[in-house]
């Protein structure tokens, strides 16, 4: 309803998509075996991979997420973009060279390698999957989000596209072509978000927002005597200060036979009104935007400036400032942001978003969706437990984890990390002004923030657009396409080669990819339909959370202590998977999810990492202290058969 | 079983240096993410404090991340010379 679909973003879009299948078809020559199927043939090199790397990383969670929590809540959405690179220096300083020199295929393959043990083989296969799963939702969903405003069709049909796109990639040329889809997506990326980047630079800040012509809507505020008597005549009251609105602090009001709902503020005098948007759903299903039909277009998007003030003086433009000068403008200015509240009545239910004049100063420090200010220690707790989730996740993850095994040597597993921090964390720090950028420039779409970032593209025409679209499209793609190569590495190679012992040549083991791909590709599409709706940024967070809980103990202890044993190891994985996933499936935005009042949840906190981490590691330790006599009998029998 | 890596690979004799290298630049990146994360959960309004015309918040965010990359460089340096004279 915010945006009409372009002739030229259709064609990029066919273009990238079809690019991506002939790439992947030319390069499935290379994967005959199983070194090609499952890691390029470890012979990538490191500048490549580091790019892949960041393909591979700067998922629709970095690109659509965090832009669209950035725009929405501030620095609170820019804490995801800390936490997640702070997660590579793990990797790069701990994970990266003895994950090179101890797998092969899969990150399994690296925890086993001193083992052979069955317990670790199937615990870190099933740890992979589930892990890989999670992570796909997020992407499913950002499939869907995009493939609606491009193509103008509904979230399932862009969710099944990628579902199908993504097996054909991935059950073509496996991980050789997901390293060079990556490389390319990676690369693309960086330059097209620094060129949007600095184009919002360019166009510096303003109180009326351009649009590609478009003009900015013009918010009216209205007023009334102590007993809502308007001085605007032409509007008539239907539901006042008595009625279930008023309660809640708004009003309804009709002129023209159009329905609106607005803010009450309290005054000396009276009362003044703030035109609102708002989005209702009938007892019957109906959904109406601004009282209207969607396809009507009453409703619009929003995000500007209040009062901008540049050195001290009120102005209404910047002109074309600097990075610096952009960021400490927005500082000390005031910035309309939303609020939302949710009101019943004997209709259906109004979700209502209100106007949030909020200084620049709070919306650039955390405290915006995590509540940091006078917090209590629970509210403490799950920022805390967030942000460890976030730091301990990256070197967890299967998915990157393996792209460790298509270069040749630990040097090359090193310097590509290197590249990646450098690619990611450039990248990280342009979100900050592609949030902040659409944050001001009228382009939020309230009922959907992921969008933030392509709209904010469309707003300097549809040029930019089509190609900011197609890339986060063919993001996901390629995210996707390295999770299901994991995934399928999982099962073909950890779970029937390895763990039940099937004796399967190259050709079959990498057939038994190909099917394993194939299925998990359909319970990837399954999901995001499922999880429609949900800030994919945040659905990553729970990924992460799993990873970190998971993985993390087992891959440190086992390189870091030396009384690790195999039974410890898959007692740890056991521990962090079911208590982290436990934790999450009973937490507050579940609840929600299951149609409950999260405040009803058994726990009050939605990031498991604090607790699950520790308890993985301490399930490690004590197992492995109990089973040093397994380990030296396997010893001794070791040196009495030689 | 299958373990071992995809390619063959040359012994390593810088392989503990690199291992105690990392563990200490690893702890010292992690030292400057826990107090920032302690100081945003205990001492939020630190954050708002402006610093050269930006918060404390955007100050701290982007030191770590240009922080993340320069002790990467400063790792690799090291790793390098390691490698070649050990590896020699």
């Amino acid at each position: 309803m915010i945006y009409t679909q372009s002739p030229l973003a259709i064609g990029l879009f066919i273009f990238f998509v079809l690019f991506v299948l002939g790439l992947s078809f030319y390069l499935a020559r290379r994967t005959s075996s199983a070194e090609g199927y499952y890691a390029a043939g470890g012979n990538i090199h490191w500048m490549t991979n580091g790019i892949a790397f960041a393909g591979d990383y700067l998922s629709a969670a970095s690109f659509l997420g965090i832009c669209g929590m950035i725009a929405t809540s501030g620095y609170d959405g820019w804490m995801y973009s800390i936490g997640y690179l702070g997660g590579w220096v793990v990797a790069l300083f701990l994970v990266a060279e003895p994950m090179k020199r101890l797998g092969k295929y899969t990150f399994t393959d690296a925890l086993d390698s001193k083992f052979n043990s069955k317990s670790i083989q199937l615990m870190a296969a099933i740890s992979t999957l589930l892990v890989s799963i999670f992570y796909l939702i997020p992407q499913m969903v950002g499939a869907g989000v995009l493939v609606q405003p491009l193509m103008g069709l509904p979230h399932w049909v862009g969710v099944c596209i990628v579902g199908v796109v993504v097996t054909l990639i991935v059950a073509t040329a496996g991980m050789a072509s997901t390293t060079y889809v990556q490389f390319f997506k990676g690369a693309m990326l960086l330059l097209v978000s620094t060129t949007l980047v600095v184009m919002v630079l360019f166009r510096g800040l303003s109180t009326t927002p351009e649009n590609d012509g478009k003009p900015y809507h013009d918010f009216t505020t209205l007023y009334a005597d102590n007993a809502l008597v308007l001085e605007d005549s032409s509007y008539r009251v239907i539901a006042g200060l008595d009625s279930i609105f008023g309660k809640e602090g708004f009003v309804k009001l009709e002129k023209n036979g159009r329905e609106s709902i607005w803010k009450l503020h309290a005054t000396d005098n009276g009362y003044t009104l703030e035109e609102t948007l708002f989005a209702t759903r009938l007892n019957d299903g109906t959904r109406l935007y601004n009282g209207s039909p969607a396809d009507d277009g009453h409703f619009f998007p929003v995000g500007h400036i209040k009062e901008l003030i540049v050195n001290g003086e009120e102005v209404a433009a910047t002109g074309p400032v600097g990075p610096f000068s952009f960021l400490s403008a927005l500082t000390e200015s005031t910035i309309v942001l939303w609020g939302t509240a949710y009101v019943p009545d004997a209709d259906g239910i109004t979700t209502i978003y209100y106007q949030k004049p909020t200084p620049g100063s709070q919306i650039l420090r955390p405290g915006l969706r995590f509540k940091v200010d006078n917090s209590t220690p629970m509210e403490k707790f799950n920022f805390i437990s967030l942000m460890l989730a976030l730091f301990c996740g990256t070197a967890a993850l299967p998915h990157i984890l393996i792209r460790y095994y298509t270069v040749p040597s630990q040097a090359a597993a090193r310097k590509s990390t290197i590249v990646a921090i450098a690619g990611i964390g450039f990248f990280y720090l342009l979100t900050l002004f592609m949030g902040m950028g659409a944050m001001t420039n009228g382009v939020i779409n309230l009922l959907d923030n992921n969008m933030s970032a392509p709209l904010l593209a469309l707003s300097f025409g549809v040029f930019l657009f089509a190609i900011i679209s197609s890339l986060a499209f063919a993001t996901v793609l390629g995210t996707v396409s390295g999770l299901i190569v994991a995934s399928s590495g999982a099962i073909a190679h950890d779970l029937l080669d390895n763990f039940l012992g099937l004796k399967m040549n190259d050709r079959t083991k990498v057939r038994a990819g190909k099917i394993s791909a194939v299925c998990i590709g359909a319970i990837a599409i399954y999901l995001g339909i499922v999880f429609e709706g949900m800030n994919v940024s945040f659905l990553v967070g729970w990924a992460f959370a799993v990873a970190a809980s998971a993985n993390l103990p087992a891959i440190l202890m086992l390189l870091f202590w030396s009384k690790t044993t195999a039974r410890g190891v898959a007692a740890s994985i056991t521990v962090g998977l079911f208590s982290s996933l436990g934790l999450i499936l009973i937490s507050p935005d579940m609840w929600l999810r299951y149609g409950k009042l999260p405040a009803d949840a058994p726990i009050q906190f939605n990031s498991p990492a604090l607790i699950s981490i520790p308890l993985a590691f301490a399930a490690l330790v004590v197992i492995s202290l109990m089973t040093q006599k397994d380990v030296n009998v396997g010893h001794a029998t070791e040196l009495s058969n030689n | 079983m299958g373990h071992g890596p995809a390619v063959k690979l040359g012994k390593d004799d810088a392989a503990s240096f690199k291992t105690s290298l990392g563990v200490k630049m690893f702890f010292g990146y992690t030292f400057f993410y826990v107090l920032f994360v302690l100081l945003n959960v205990y001492f939020p309004k630190s954050m708002e404090i402006i610093i050269f015309g930006q918060t404390a918040a955007v100050v701290w965010g982007f030191s770590l991340i240009i922080l993340a990359f320069i002790m990467a460089v400063i790792y690799n340096h090291f790793c390098t010379q390691a490698e070649k004279r050990y590896n020699s």
